[in-house]
């Protein structure tokens, strides 16, 4: 007989970072490390989280994880020192003549 | 490991999941959540898709607070109360309206459960109908705007004082323009014994007409204008007030969310935002926001 696993409490481990909702905006964030002064607002505000703090060697800076950014401008508008920038995607630049 | 998201369902821009990682997060993930039908519920449980990084359950609409209340018992009575804090994650509706029953009936009995309502001030996950907590003017499916009506008329309930009136030791409004403090809250909230209520207000993208670019910016002048006081109670006794420096007038909240937008132009708006601005200068004056 086949065996199912149930989890008690209806709690299963996370797995929704399967889902890449980085492709449900038109836009991506993303952030010059050379401005950024590592105050985390962006990662507090970021709704998905697609934001993270990364260090390399003594400069600390956020980054955007592009499989989560649903490009909804929040951070862009948390950053006190305008180190955020939206771009559209590739696929929805189109050319008009 | 996250303990909320990413990838999840919810919406570019929408402000409730900015609390909910907030408040586990600052519990450092010791939390079983409990989780009423709604917005949140769905963009976070899907089969095969849970995004929750900590112990989870939804079971109804309106019995969270039954269940919060249930799971609190069964901890103390295994005695493993020690191991997490129950949270009750619920949507406006589920708080203001339906579940107000078995959340009542959990504050009376004062299980020690920490309730969080995060307020989008209306059913939005069935497509923006009003609740208890929509407030005035609000134009939704179920108070469309029309030649006769102007949106919503009647106030929103006051939640956070009906917590208080149950004895509670802890009661306080949040919001997610303000996360430091909305997460400062949940951690006192968990050092009391017994209900604890936080309600935290938190924009909804499609419902309130707004976009992402709004989130924040639309939350910090519901708190900036007064009609979104921040307060704070312990055992029944007011004890913090965010003080606003210069109130702003209730227009400059309403005129960028297209729920309101009517209301400058429709025969009866004037009535209606006279209406709102007295219920921001009614709050200033019960809470002392004029800094
Ligand atoms: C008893 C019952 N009635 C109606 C519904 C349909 N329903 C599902 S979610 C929802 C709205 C939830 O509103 P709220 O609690 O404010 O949460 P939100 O979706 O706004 O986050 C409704 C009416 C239901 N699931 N159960
Ligand atoms: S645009 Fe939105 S989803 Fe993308 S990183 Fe910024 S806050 Fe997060
Ligand atoms: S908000 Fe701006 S400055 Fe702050 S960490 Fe993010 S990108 Fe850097
Ligand atoms: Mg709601």
């Amino acid at each position: 007989m086949a065996k199912m696993k149930l989890y008690i409490g209806a709690s299963s481990p996370a797995m929704s970072s399967e889902m890449k909702t980085g492709d449900w905006g038109t836009e991506l964030a993303y952030i010059d490390k050379e401005k950024c002064i590592a105050c985390g607002q962006c990662i507090t505000f970021c709704p998905e989280p697609a934001t993270s703090m990364v260090e390399e060697g003594d400069k600390k800076y956020a980054v955007v994880d592009h499989d989560y950014c649903k490009g909804c401008w929040i951070c862009f508008t948390v950053c006190p020192v305008d180190a955020i920038e939206m771009k559209t995607k590739e696929i929805y630049k189109v050319e008009v003549c | 490991m996250n303990y909320f998201g990413p990838g999840h369902g919810a919406c570019p821009g929408c402000g409730f999941p900015i609390a909910i990682r907030g408040a586990i997060e600052v519990l450092d993930g010791k939390v079983i959540a409990v989780n009423s039908t709604g917005c949140l519920e769905i963009v976070s449980s899907m089969y095969g898709r849970n995004t929750w990084g900590v112990p989870y359950i939804h079971s109804l609409f309106e019995n969270a607070g039954a269940v919060a209340a249930g799971i609190e018992t069964a901890l103390r009575a295994m005695k493993r109360d020690n191991e997490a804090h129950v949270v009750v994650f619920a949507g406006d509706g589920a708080t203001f309206d339906i579940g107000i029953g078995t959340l009542s009936g959990m504050m009376d009995r004062d299980h020690n459960v920490i309730y969080i309502c995060y307020d989008n001030e209306a059913y939005q996950n069935t497509g923006n109908q009003q609740s208890m907590a929509t407030p005035p003017g609000a134009n939704t499916t179920t108070t469309p705007v029309g030649k006769l009506k102007p949106g919503k008329t009647g106030r929103k309930k006051d939640m956070v004082e009906i917590a208080v009136a149950h004895g509670v030791p802890y009661a306080a409004s949040a919001s997610i323009a303000y996360p430091k403090d909305f997460q400062r809250k949940v951690k006192r909230a968990a050092e009391f014994e017994g209900s604890k209520y936080i309600q935290v207000h938190a924009p909804c993208v499609t419902g309130w007409g707004i976009d992402g670019k709004l989130t924040v910016e639309v939350s910090k002048l519901a708190v900036e204008t007064g009609l979104y006081p921040l307060v704070e109670y312990e055992y029944g006794k007011l004890v913090k007030v965010k003080k606003l420096k210069q109130r702003k007038p209730v227009e400059e909240y309403l005129k960028i969310q297209r729920r309101f937008r009517h209301l400058f132009k429709h025969e009866m708006g004037k009535e209606i935002l006279e209406q709102l601005q007295k219920i921001a200068d009614e709050n200033a004056e019960k809470y002392g926001l004029d800094a």
